[in-house]
């Protein structure tokens, strides 16, 4: 057993998403108050290249394979397995992200090692590790202390900066042989891209942002005169796609997009943490919800505690 | 001279052979035709209806000799169809007796139609033979006109899927068939005058002056042989008439007597439970074995008369509803299937194929969901037909499937998880009354004289709990003991009975019961009409019986009392909506009227008002469905029409929180922002206490 | 096919969450339980799959107060068998996964799909726990789930709309994202009608060595608005004072 923190970078299309770089940014702090190395575990097929932009960590360990060429629940969370069973970090770090989720609780069980989910943020100190998670849609903290041996969190998109993980550093690069991945049972068949066609809510300056609160698509033609008044476009929270009333191309959240518009405003969106992690970075967030306790109040600069089929239309009204 | 006519006038006695055989025959045809229409009716389940028979006898008897129905809203058209009744009916018992006389009587000697009797009775016949062919004139004219409750063209099919000639042709025959023997008639007459004329004959008006112009045109001299044709042109009209009646629209005059005798006069108001026996097969309609022989009946008794198209508010919003074109979808159906009467209508309808479902298939799901409830096709039809109630049996068959829009869905669920349409906590229901000054008596704790029966829009909506501040503020004023239940109400479940989910319907009562039962209360109130109707009209069935007025009652009841007192004259022009559970469904369309009398407003109807007001378009669980693809909503057409009562009228006034958030938005929404105010009676009265 | 639906009931956020005089746990007392949305749209994709080609769904519930109700519920919808496990109170996600594997084991299993996450899941989502625990393999974030032979297709979710597909040998775990089409209505009535004819098979838990791997030291609720300046005043005022903001900050 090492004090070590190992991050499992993610990556798709050649890319580390974000959150890769929030977890380094942490580990390194965690590694430091645990007195040992950050490691990062970067997993792959040729992608031992890309291991120099995990700068903050003071390792990589490399793990390259065909069959790792795209992300497998199966495959990856073997060799996260196998990985984590050679080395016995003190504390792993995945994403609660959708590659993430595969992980954690995979090795979790093949290592016996304690498993936190949700989290916002992990303290250690004098070697006990701490984790907050965010339950029950981010209306409220746990604090779990974490028992056992080795620990695993699985880290909410957005819950640290990202610009910690991008220290400059010159790790060492360690290579790992891959597992037995023959006979595995599933196959990657394909990516398959989202359908284009319809405005990009990426490159928005302004974005009007409704979620449940807008109770029924009917009511979406206001919101899309205060957009167009507003110069901007109408996204929305996961709900409204689920309910099939706007498509998945203006989904802002974890299963949808990333944003960052000069203005982000949220109507009627009560802020669960999936939904946080996509406009968190945003320029200006203003949020309208008739619910004071509502934790999108926590991350946008300005509130407006009403009723949205009152504020929309004064807002309209006055353009 | 005796004052009598030949019958068989210079008949061959083969001929009046012939005649009895023909006449047999056709009465066969007749007899059969019926038949097929008992056998048809005895197929449906059982509806009931058989109680106070001698009572709804004589209701209907009353109703048919005053054409009231008809006459309602509709005085041309009544006053042709009392015309032509009437003359029919005169004319059928004058053919009675001569039948009796001259078939029966003869052979005993006996002659009724003789002396002064034959005098009066050729005179009355004459009279009403005039006011049927008069009659019919004005109903020729009439459908030359073409109004527009008589165009048959569907909102719901492209004109190649459908056809209605068959129906168009039966109009014609129907009517022209009436006219003509109605004219063949008095032409035999007046050459049977012209033959002979006997001096007591001027005692036959008509008869006489078409003798004069047989005179004229030179007929006279061949009279007798023309009479004997033309005799015989009059008897084959006659014979082919009866024959077609089961057939036919003619039928209408014998099964909308029956139709009208065994309407339920709850009907709509209070929907029909549903029975054990039927849960087991489903809750809903979904085959034509599955309703009542009643309605049935309904079907058969339409004489797309279109009364119900005109009125109906999904139909003028541009949805593909149509009550009458549901009820002749269905009655085509009917007859398909188990009929095999209607042959002049069925041959030209283009049939669907055999449905699977009648609720989704036959009768497309959006012309289910498009119904508001609004009750203006049965209140406005003037055979007794009972729309909504098939309606709603078929809508519960979709709910069955979950055949709904994705928001109804979420509400119902709503509904079922907190008691309200709102989703939201069942403990924030009394929220509202929080910025209150003084506090609400909870009545499951205290007892007080009245529970007020909030309701869901008037206790979560934003928009309208501020209305329910002031209710609570001016009975606090006036010192009115009543109390709320709190956390303890639930939505009443008016329109999620009539949206068709039954089974959450009765959840919901017997759950509102069980709080009532603990409760300590005498009477209740409601500002809620939704809720007045199903607590007054349904909750009975479940051995819930309250007293329960509509706050507008209450007030001037109040007002009468003298215990609310206007201290302010109010001297405004306004103009009225009756809300329908209000004014359609229970008849209450005085009370708001005179308690803004008494605050010295003056009140300008709109032309549709009162039994006759339009539809918001919110019920029947409207509200919680899609609006937005309709071509111009219900509560903005309302919006125009007021705003045609000129620019004196400044307020909308409401009694009804679903009428004050959808006439809210409408007037937005029609850009008539500033020109009309909606306001609630209630802030009226507010004012007007001062 | 058999397929199998673990589900569960969690607390409804639309009533406020209140934290017991421990600091350590909610309030039960103060709790609405409510199906977990995603376990609700799991048993919707089993019952699509069911109609598209035939199989039978078994939903699956530990015990805990009106877990009857949903799990009626779920027949109602259309599952063919419910299962309740006892002797395992409010199980952690490790525990609730070793206990269902033993359960699962015991009959025949194609695919089990139950939802990705619940809004409690302080120790890791079931699906892949219980993957783990079966010795199957698992894809999480699932929209879309076809049945082809021995093998699934499955659509897993990436963020920004980017979906991976996978063929899966069966048996298999899936954690449910959200279904084709909204979960349906079920009518009151037909759930009344279920609870009298359908039979609720009860099986126990035990052996369970699972732990949750952490203890809980405190509980808390976020600071609300603490990021927000609110604004306050009537809507129309709010409107000018929003408007005011965005010309200040030159967005508008």
């Amino acid at each position: 057993m090492s004090n070590h923190v190992f991050v499992i970078a993610e990556h798709i299309k050649g890319k580390f998403d974000d959150i890769t770089f929030e977890m380094l940014g942490k580990g390194k702090e965690l590694a430091s108050s645990l007195g040992g190395e950050l490691v990062a575990v970067l997993i792959g097929n040729n992608v031992k290249s890309m291991a120099a932009q995990l700068s903050a960590a003071s390792k990589v360990i490399c793990v390259e394979s065909p069959q790792l060429e795209n992300f497998s629940p199966e495959a990856h969370s073997k060799t996260v397995s196998a990985v984590v069973n050679a080395h016995k970090p003190k504390l792993v770090m995945t994403g609660y992200t959708s590659m993430g989720m595969e992980i954690g609780p995979a090795v979790s069980v093949d290592n016996s090692m304690s498993l936190v989910s949700f989290v916002s943020n992990v303290t250690a100190s004098g070697g006990s590790v701490t984790a907050v998670s965010r339950l029950y849609g981010g209306k409220i903290n746990v604090e779990s202390q974490l028992e056992g041996e080795g620990f695993i969190v699985g880290m909410l998109p957005g819950s640290s900066p990202a610009d910690l993980g991008r220290a400059a550093g010159t790790p060492s690069i360690e290579d790992f042989a891959a597992p037995d991945l023959s006979n595995l049972s599933i196959k990657f068949r394909q990516l398959i891209e989202p359908e284009d066609g319809d405005v990009d809510i990426t490159t928005q300056d302004i974005l009007v942002s409704v979620g449940r609160g807008i109770q029924s698509d009917e009511n979406l033609p206001i919101v899309n005169e205060l957009a167009a008044k507003l110069g901007g476009a109408v996204s929305c929270s996961r709900p409204l796609v689920d309910s099939k009333w706007m498509s998945k191309t203006r989904q802002v959240g974890k299963s949808g997009l990333k944003v960052k518009p000069k203005l982000y405003l949220a109507l009627g969106i009560s802020g669960a943490p999936e939904h946080i992690e996509g406009m968190k970075d945003a320029g200006l967030i203003i949020a309208v919800n008739s619910d004071p306790k509502a934790p999108i109040f926590d991350y946008a600069q300005y509130g407006v505690v009403g009723d949205i089929f009152d504020i929309i239309p004064a807002l309209t009204g006055k353009l | 001279m005796i004052e009598t006519r030949e019958i068989y006038r210079h008949f061959p006695f083969v001929l009046e052979i012939i005649f009895y055989i023909v006449a047999f025959a056709t009465i066969g045809f007749f007899i059969y035709g019926f038949y097929l229409k008992y056998k048809k009716y005895k197929r449906g389940r059982d509806a009931g209806r058989f109680d106070n028979l001698l009572t709804r006898f004589l209701k209907a008897a009353a109703i048919m000799a005053k054409n009231s129905t008809v006459f309602k809203r509709d005085k041309f058209a009544g006053f042709a169809h009392w015309l032509i009744f009437w003359g029919f009916v005169v004319l059928f018992i004058g053919t009675v007796i001569v039948a009796m006389d001259y078939d029966f009587l003869r052979h005993l000697n006996v002659q009724l139609l003789k002396g002064k009797f034959y005098l009066i009775f050729s005179f009355t016949l004459d009279i009403f033979g005039l006011f049927f062919l008069i009659g019919l004139v004005m109903m020729m004219a009439r459908r030359a006109s073409k109004p527009p409750q008589l165009d048959y063209t569907r909102n719901d099919l492209q004109a190649e899927h459908y056809s209605r000639k068959g129906y168009a042709i039966d109009d014609k025959i129907f009517l022209w068939l009436l006219f003509l023997i109605g004219a063949t008639g008095f032409f035999i007459e007046g050459i049977r005058i012209a033959a002979d004329r006997p001096p007591f004959e001027v005692w036959s008006p008509v008869g006489w002056a078409l003798a004069d112009v047989s005179d004229k045109l030179g007929l006279t001299s061949n009279a007798n042989n023309v009479h004997v044709y033309m005799w015989w042109v009059h008897a084959i009209l006659v014979m082919f008439f009866i024959a077609y009646i089961p057939y036919s629209k003619a039928m209408h005059m014998l099964i909308d007597y029956a139709n009208l005798m065994f309407k339920d006069e709850m009907a709509a108001k209070r929907l029909p439970r549903v029975s054990e026996e039927k849960m087991k097969d489903g809750m809903g309609y979904n085959a034509i074995v599955d309703f009542t022989w009643k309605e049935l009946l309904d079907f058969d008794a339409c004489t797309k008369c279109g009364r119900c198209h005109q009125v109906c508010p999904a139909r003028t919003a541009g949805t593909v509803l149509s009550p009458r074109d549901l009820i002749l979808d269905l009655r085509t159906h009917a007859d398909i299937t188990i009929g095999k009467s209607e042959w002049l209508t069925q041959s030209f309808l283009d049939q669907k194929k055999e449905p699977k479902n009648i609720a989704g298939d036959l009768i497309s799901k959006d012309v289910l969901w498009s119904c508001t409830t609004c009750m203006a096709c049965v209140e406005v039809c003037p055979v007794g037909i009972e729309h909504l109630t098939s309606i709603v049996n078929l809508r519960r068959s979709l709910v069955e499937r979950g055949n709904m829009e994705p928001m109804l869905q979420d509400t119902l669920s709503k509904i079922g998880e907190y008691g309200n349409s709102f989703g939201q906590s069942e403990k924030k229901r009394a929220d509202w009354t929080k910025g209150l000054e003084f506090k609400i008596k909870d009545v499951r704790k205290e007892e007080a004289e009245y529970l007020w029966f909030v309701g869901d829009y008037a206790s979560y909506d934003a928009r309208i709990n501020g209305l329910s501040k002031k209710v609570a503020a001016v009975l606090q004023k006036i010192g009115l003991d009543y109390g709320i239940l709190y956390d303890g109400e639930k939505n009443s479940g008016n329109d999620v009975r009539r949206v068709g989910e039954e089974g959450l319907y009765e959840m919901l009562v017997e759950d509102n019961m069980k709080t009532f039962g603990k409760s300590k209360f005498k009477k209740i109130f409601t500002t809620d009409p939704h809720s007045y109707n199903t607590i007054k009209n349904e909750y009975p069935d479940y051995g819930g019986n309250y007293e329960i007025e509509h706050y507008t009652g209450l007030l001037l009841r109040l007002f009468n009392e003298g215990k609310l007192k206007f201290t302010k004259k109010l001297a405004y022009k306004v103009t009225y909506h009756d809300p329908c559970y209000l004014g359609r469904y229970n008849g209450e369309v005085d009370a708001p009227r005179k308690l803004m009398k008494a605050m010295g407003i003056e009140l300008q109807d709109m032309p549709r008002c009162k039994e006759n007001s339009f539809c918001c378009g919110a019920g029947g669980g409207r509200i919680w469905m899609d609006d937005s693809k309709m071509k111009e909503r219900p509560s903005e057409n309302r919006i125009r029409e007021a705003l045609t009562l000129g620019p004196d009228v400044k307020y909308f006034i409401v009694a009804c929180p679903k009428d004050f958030a959808m006439f809210g938005d409408a007037v937005k929404t029609s850009g008539n922002e500033g020109k009309l105010e909606v306001k609630d009676i209630i802030q009226l009265v507010e004012e007007a206490i001062g | 096919m058999n397929i199998i639906v673990p589900i569960k009931q969690v607390p409804d956020l639309v009533e406020e969450l209140e934290i017991d005089s421990s600091g350590k746990s909610l309030d039960q007392s103060s709790l609405k339980m409510k199906l977990s949305e995603f376990d609700d749209h799991a048993l919707e994709e089993a019952l699509i799959l069911k109609e598209e080609s035939g199989a039978t769904v078994t939903a699956i519930a530990f015990d805990s107060e009106d877990v009857d109700k949903i799990l009626f519920t779920a027949a109602a919808k259309g599952a063919d068998k419910i299962i309740k496990v006892t002797g395992l109170e409010n199980p952690s996600s490790h525990q609730a996964a070793q206990a269902l594997a033993q359960v699962i084991k015991a009959m025949p299993h194609d695919l089990v799909m139950t939802g990705v996450q619940a809004v409690d899941d302080r120790d890791g989502q079931l699906a892949v726990l219980l993957a783990h625990y079966l010795g199957v393999p698992h894809v999480s974030v699932v929209t879309s789930v076809k049945v082809n032979g021995q093998n699934a297709v499955v659509s897993k979710e990436y963020g920004a709309g980017l979906v991976a597909e996978y063929e899966v040998k069966l048996p298999m775990v899936v954690g449910v994202q959200a279904a084709r089409q909204s979960p349906r209505y079920v009518p009151v009535a037909k759930v009344r009608q279920t609870m009298k004819t359908a039979t609720l098979e009860e099986v126990a838990a035990t052996n369970i060595t699972a732990s949750t791997g952490s203890s809980i030291k405190k509980v808390s609720k976020p600071e609300s608005g603490a990021g927000a300046e609110m604004i306050e005043g009537s809507a129309e005022e709010q409107a000018s004072k929003i408007i005011q903001l965005l010309k200040d900050k030159g967005i508008k």
